[in-house]
């Protein structure tokens, strides 16, 4: 879906959905995902729709994930860890208002 | 809220929110007039958006810098005199509260703390404003400005077909600077309407004397889009996405006939808006623009705000763009240092004069541009039921009609009928255009019908988090910030 302009620098190996993911250090999480072609990160709470990163500068929310068993994560505001375990946000933990409530 | 007993009060001088041109640049001067400043950026690197990632630049080569042009090469300027400043800089910090009097609350990689500043200047600048049409929350649509921050940040350019639709300055620059790096965008919908051109039109003598260059640039870009991509309309409206799963086209009409363009990725714009979050959650007053239709802080022509202890600064109190945000900054830390008694009125009042000089000299090409861009009432107010103006709780158009005809009176009493604006984003994407809807169907003015309340905390935080600040046991109390008398819908 996006691609890079320049060789990774410094590799960083990380899970997203079970899946091993290369990406860079200094990546956003969010920009590491869409460099992989994840096209969804989290499920819309109520249809469970697919949704992913609309704005990138931590405003809309949709790029909510789940790092390490925690959920509500914005992806566009996380620099990626190597080893992190990244799953999408499912409806579940999202309905009644996610983390931010 | 003031915060537990344990915090410390008052061994800043100075919290700026931010470290985008304004907060640096408010924090450069603060630090020159020797007030202890403190910078929390939600960022890793300075810069903000506009600047995003502009001391990678260099490293990048110089094809980089090219690519950004000149206006973007002016941040790292900033950036190395931010850099040189005695300001103590937190990255990774988000705040998630702020009270009346300028207490924050702030989170980091190291947990949650209080802060309690003397005087708070707000730099949180601009957000793309959204743009809700049937089907926008498919996968492949995003913001214009977001592509360019995958560009910027992460030296990444969209692989597919791309379509770029809006209005605006950034949507050329955008398409612009995508193409140069190798995107393939297939088609530009400009969505301008014709009427705005002729009423910008006596306003250009004027605006020309102030940017006679950035107007003459933006013209350039257009030309030479308009020559480069295969379909280049102007003039459009009634834009629609689809696709089932993800994006697979877009379709819009243009007098009349309706097109087609089938896409891998849509980047919609319709201009930047406030960030207007902090201040509101602040509980400072606020008035409606009509011309760059939406939500500003009252402050004065430093940045002070309703609220003496906290300030704003930059894009944040109204759209002026980065090189005016880095004017504002320096203003606001010079009110700041006026109010602390660091230096007298009088001082401030000269060293102010420049930049006041500067901001009116291009008052008129900011008219001149606010007109031409003024957003048309389809963007305000989606026509469409079915276009879902909350992307959190999935509420649409047609369902906010339905509770303004039940008599709801404004949105936050929406919050209580359908939910509207209490997902996680908690409004940041509906505010603006569920307040329009309700307003529109109550026959209301958009100032009649107001904003949303905004609500701590701000940002996700965990329970654990919140009980670990320091002085446990006395949680912070999350009232005062509802204003008195008024009974919030919402409920939690």
């Amino acid at each position: 879906m996006f691609k890079r302009l320049y060789e990774r620098r410094r590799p960083v190996a990380f899970e997203f959905e079970g899946e091993e993911v290369i990406s860079d250090e200094g990546d956003t999480l969010a920009a590491a995902l869409l460099a992989h072609g994840v096209r969804q990160t989290r499920e819309a709470p109520v249809s469970k729709n697919p949704r992913a990163a609309y704005c990138l500068i931590g405003v809309c929310f949709e790029c909510l994930v789940e790092i390490d068993g925690r959920p509500n994560r914005q992806a566009c505001m996380t620099q990626v860890r190597p080893g992190m375990k990244v799953r999408r946000q499912r409806a579940a933990d999202g309905t009644e208002g996610g983390g931010a409530q | 809220m003031n915060g537990p007993p344990g915090a410390d009060r008052h061994t800043l001088d100075l919290a700026i929110i931010g470290a985008g041109p304004a907060g640096l640049a408010a924090a450069v001067t603060a630090s020159e007039l020797g007030l202890a400043t403190a910078v929390f950026d939600e960022q890793f690197h300075p810069g903000g958006q506009i600047y995003r990632a502009i001391e990678d630049a260099p490293e990048r080569a110089g094809a980089w810098l090219t690519l950004f042009g000149e206006d973007y090469a002016r941040g790292l300027e900033l950036v190395r005199r931010f850099r040189a400043s005695t300001a103590n800089y937190h990255t990774g910090h988000s705040v998630f509260d702020i009270s009346p009097g300028g207490g924050l609350g702030v989170l980091g990689p190291d947990g949650a703390r209080w802060i309690e500043a003397r005087r708070v200047i707000i730099a949180t600048g601009a957000m793309e404003r959204p743009v809700a049409v049937p089907d926008w929350t498919l996968p492949g649509v995003m913001g214009a400005g977001a592509a360019q921050t995958l560009l910027k940040g992460a030296a990444m350019v969209p692989e597919g077909r791309t379509v770029i639709a809006g209005s605006g300055p950034l949507i050329y620059l955008v398409a612009r600077q995508l193409r140069a790096a190798g995107g393939n965008i297939v088609a530009v919908i400009d969505t301008t309407p014709r009427s705005n051109y002729r009423r910008a039109a006596p306003l250009l003598a004027r605006a020309m004397l102030a940017g006679n260059k950035e107007i003459r640039k933006g013209l350039s870009w257009r030309r030479d889009l308009k020559k480069a991509t295969p379909i280049f309309r102007t003039g459009a409206s009634g834009v629609r996405i689809e696709g089932r799963d993800a994006v697979e086209a877009i379709s819009f009409s243009v007098a009349g006939r309706t097109e087609r363009v089938e896409c891998d990725l849509v980047l919609l714009h319709e201009g930047v808006v406030p960030n207007t979050q902090l201040a509101m959650a602040a509980g400072a007053d606020h008035h409606y623009d009509l011309v760059q239709a939406c939500w500003r802080p009252k402050t004065d022509a430093y940045g002070r705000s309703s609220d003496p202890a906290i300030l704003i600064a930059g894009d944040g109190a109204g759209i002026g763009g980065a090189e005016l945000a880095s004017e504002a900054g320096h203003l606001a830390a010079l009110g700041v240092a006026a109010d602390l008694s660091q230096i007298s009125q009088e001082d401030a009042a000269e060293r102010a004069a420049p930049a006041f000089s500067k901001l009116a000299g291009k008052a008129a090409l900011r008219r001149f541009l606010d007109t031409l861009y003024q957003p048309r009432d389809e963007v305000l107010v989606p026509p469409d039921d079915e276009t879902l103006i909350c992307r959190c709780e999935e509420v649409t158009a047609g369902e906010l009609r339905r509770v303004a005809e039940m008599g709801c009176s404004g949105p936050n009493q929406a919050k209580a009928f359908t939910r509207c604006g209490m997902g996680p984003c908690q409004g940041r994407m509906c505010g603006l255009a569920a307040a329009a809807v309700l307003a529109r169907a109550s026959g209301r003015s958009f100032a009649e019908v107001g904003h949303m309340r905004v609500r701590p905390p701000i940002k996700p935080i965990t329970v654990g988090e919140l009980a670990a600040l320091d002085g446990v046991g006395q949680p912070p109390d999350m009232g005062p910030l509802l204003p008195t008398g008024q009974e919030d819908g919402a409920g939690e």
